[in-house]
């Protein structure tokens, strides 16, 4: 069926336009003889479904031990929540008159600095200036990506990051499941559709419903990363609002309930846990403290401890691991677990291709929860997606290295986005299962660097809408200031997410034999030798040698012996 | 010579022996499983089961090595070229012409030159490199020195080789059961503990003696 979107029509103004759609039918099966027309959908809006759509959930958020929140205020009765307000900013305006640190300690965090320096490369990181191989750059697109910037009026890079009343409370606070963000502005026509039919935001009710944030806060963005439901990170999906028992142990309802914030443990606006700089390995500093000590660290040594199972025989085997495995390598089987599929590989090239002058979407992919996923979007290209994913293994030592926009790389080669070091021989390396993600992406031809693009604006050069490489390319360098040679191609880029969510109930920890067989998950690491897996050959040849040589031996002694015996008699 | 059928294998040495036997062959089948060679139980399972029989068996041992010290009984192993050429001749030779077994059993030598020689081998050899490489394997993560640790390989070597020389060694043993004299005849000793036992006067006047319950009339 096709879903005509009519409202975009009247946004347009174009009733030839709408007629247009009236018609579309056959059209689309002749433009795309190759595709049954109800996966076809047209238009390019997508960003109505971001967030969490059921019921809010209302996790654990600290491990008391009856684990009955214990607030000493009570929001709905303060007279500073009473409004009106009209805004976002003015309910800031209100919080901060009572959180009077919030704001300066907020005004560090990279939620909203969307900066970081990384402690070991010193390299300057974050969504400011990162290029990843999803929707490539936030930077200069902020208009679009700043949906998911926890503060208001993000429109471009020139942000004033020293207004505290700009910093947005309620998206990580509000606990009514009412609120929304909205991209800061509305980008080419063709992409304005947003959050139509939506109810306008009750500020005093919303203000009024604050707490510490639930899986519904954190999950509206981080669930969403890369442009959709778990797009991004493999172990990051909707799912994880009211994951089964199975999909998640910690966040499931039926388990701990737990919130986020229970394992990303923090005080003052910061908190642990950033892929950026991991703690790989958390043997001795941080497993599981004495009570009154900092446990500021999202590992799940910090709670299980460096010696998790029982002390019996097989436990004590399973702990020798735990030195050289991350806990994640056996305790997550699979990534995309429980209907939410995850995307793989992404190629630009085919990006821009238009039916009746139109974008469109292609949902080809039927994904575990039955909601169909869109396969080849005119604004982003084409995609494969996964579900059940068994992960990469590799050596990890937690430090994240990036190719920024003035990396200079050989175009003979693939390039990772991210890439990290970590070696059998390394005490500070472990086994790591990562997400590895495959995009065929625009870059510098004559400078061979990545480029930034302009995908968002109410101009001639935004790629949405215009589809047009070479314009969105060049102005989107002219405007961050980066030399462009005026020339772009594609290159094959690989990117690495560490997985570290949807931990499985431990009768669903990874078997023995999945490893330590000769065609097990860790068949491709090398530098090490692992029963089940490493035995030589000669040393199988030699061990047929001796028992095919005895059977052989005794065979030929008792034959001869029957023989003779039999002739003497 | 009196030729009487004496208990030569007390209640010990025959729970030992089969006990040895039952763990050696769990320990083969499980320790190829965890080599990789049939799939049949979980690794895990295998696991499991080998460490449990592995100590097991390393228990026994030292209860056996008390045993042997203390009962004098370690003198049946020593090794003698006394009668070995013979016993080589017979085997490689003299069987297929049906001729006798050069060996006769005595009191304090129970075994003839060969297989003294090859049990001894077997405990000198054989067991102590299974054992060490064994619990080399099975501590490996008290003395990798937070690295992953090369030597593992050579363990598992020694260990998986010596595993492959053992199996030979039964495939050999067991054979060998057929030879000189029926089955049962070689069997029947190490199950209720009496066999033929070529005895001197003064054996069989002190067993007569001192312990007559040893002699089958």
């Amino acid at each position: 069926m096709i879903l005509p979107n009519t409202s975009k029509c009247f946004l347009n103004g174009l009733l030839g336009a709408c007629l247009s759609f009236l018609a579309q039918g056959a059209i689309a099966e002749d433009a795309l003889p190759d595709a049954p027309p109800d996966v076809v959908e047209l238009g390019i809006s997508e960003y109505t479904n971001i967030g969490n759509r059921g019921k809010v959930d209302n996790p654990v958020t600290a491990l008391d031990t009856d684990k009955v929140k214990k607030s000493t205020t009570d929001h709905t009765k303060l007279k500073e929540l009473q409004g009106p307000f009209n805004s976002g900013p003015e309910v800031t305006r209100a919080c901060l008159e009572c959180h009077n640190t919030a704001g300066h300690q907020f005004k560090k965090n990279k939620h909203w600095t969307w900066s970081y320096t990384h402690p070991e490369t010193g390299q300057k990181l974050g969504k400011s200036v990162l290029i990843n191989n999803f929707c490539t750059n936030a930077k200069g697109n902020e208009g679009m990506c700043a949906q998911c910037h926890a503060g208001y009026g993000m429109t471009d890079s020139n942000y004033d990051f020293s207004n505290e009343e700009n910093i947005d409370c309620l998206v990580c606070h509000e606990s009514t499941g009412t609120y929304y963000k909205t991209p800061p502005t509305k980008g080419n026509k063709a992409c304005s559709i947003m959050f139509e039919g939506k109810k306008p935001i009750d500020w005093v009710y919303v203000a009024q419903n604050v707490r510490l944030p639930a899986r519904s806060n954190c999950g509206g963005c981080h669930f969403f990363g890369g442009g959709g439901d778990n797009v991004k990170h493999g172990d990051l999906s909707s799912v994880l609002f009211h994951p089964p028992k199975d999909v998640d142990v910690h966040m499931s309802e039926d388990g701990e309930n737990f919130a986020c914030i229970i394992c990303h443990v923090g005080e003052g606006h910061e908190w642990a846990g950033s892929r950026y700089n991991m703690i790989a390995k958390d043997e001795k500093e941080r497993a599981k403290p004495k009570p009154g000590l900092e446990r500021e660290t999202a590992t799940c040594e910090s709670c299980h401890d460096d010696k998790p199972h029982p002390v019996d025989i097989k436990g004590l085997k399973l702990n020798d691991h735990v030195d050289r495995v991350a806990c994640e390598s056996c305790h997550i089987p699979a990534f995309a677990r429980g209907g939410v599929a995850t995307k793989m590989d992404w190629d630009w090239r085919t990006a821009g291709r238009l039916k009746n002058g139109e974008g469109f979407k292609l949902k080809e992919y039927t994904q575990g929860d039955g909601h169909h996923r869109a396969t080849y979007k005119s604004i982003k290209g084409t995609f494969k997606y996964d579900e059940n994913v068994v992960p990469l293994y590799r050596w990890f030592d937690g430090v994240m290295k990036y190719t920024t926009i003035d990396t200079v790389f050989d175009p003979s080669k693939p390039v990772d986005i991210n890439s990290f070091d970590g070696s059998p021989t390394d005490p500070d390396s472990r086994i790591w299962p990562f997400k590895s993600m495959h995009t065929v992406q625009p870059y510098d031809k004559g400078n061979n660097t990545l480029v930034y693009m302009h995908l968002w604006g109410d101009d001639d050069a935004a790629f949405w809408g215009n589809y047009d490489f070479s314009k969105a390319i060049k102005v989107g360098m002219e405007k961050n200031g980066i030399p462009y040679s005026g020339e772009y191609g594609f290159i094959d880029t690989y990117s690495y997410w560490p997985i570290n969510h949807m931990v499985a109930p431990k009768e669903k920890a990874l078997a023995c034999e999945e490893c330590h067989a000769k065609e097990g998950r860790l068949k491709n690491l090398d530098g090490f030798y692992m029963p089940g897996r490493d035995a030589p050959k000669w040393l199988d040849i030699l061990g047929l040698l001796m028992i095919v040589g005895s059977l052989g031996g005794v065979a030929g002694h008792g034959l001869i012996r029957l023989f003779l015996g039999r002739r003497r008699n | 010579m009196p030729v009487r059928n004496v208990k030569i294998f007390n209640g010990f040495e025959r729970f030992w022996h089969w006990t040895q036997a039952a763990l050696i062959f769990t320990l083969l089948f499980t320790g190829f499983r965890i080599h990789g060679v049939f799939e049949l139980i979980s690794f895990d399972q295998a696991v499991y089961v080998h460490t449990i029989a592995a100590l097991s068996l390393i228990v026994l041992w030292i209860f056996a090595i008390f045993w042997h010290l203390t009962t004098g009984t370690w003198r049946h192993y020593l090794p003698t070229t006394n009668g070995l050429w013979k016993v080589a001749r017979f085997y490689a030779w003299g069987i297929f012409k049906g001729e006798q077994h050069p060996y006769r059993k005595h009191y304090w030598r129970k075994h003839n030159p060969l297989q003294a020689l090859s049990y001894l081998g077997l405990k000198l050899f054989l067991f102590p490199a299974i054992w060490f490489s064994g619990l080399a394997y099975l501590t490996y993560n008290y003395w990798q020195n937070g690295i992953t640790n090369p030597l593992l390989g050579w363990v598992a070597i020694i260990h998986v080789g010596t595993a492959f020389a053992i199996l030979a060694f039964i495939i050999i043993h067991v054979y060998l059961l057929t030879t000189g004299g029926s089955l049962a005849h070689h069997v029947m000793p190490m199950i209720n503990g009496y066999d033929e036992v070529d005895l001197t006067e003064t054996e069989l006047a002190y067993l007569e003696q001192d312990e007559p319950q040893r002699l089958k009339s």
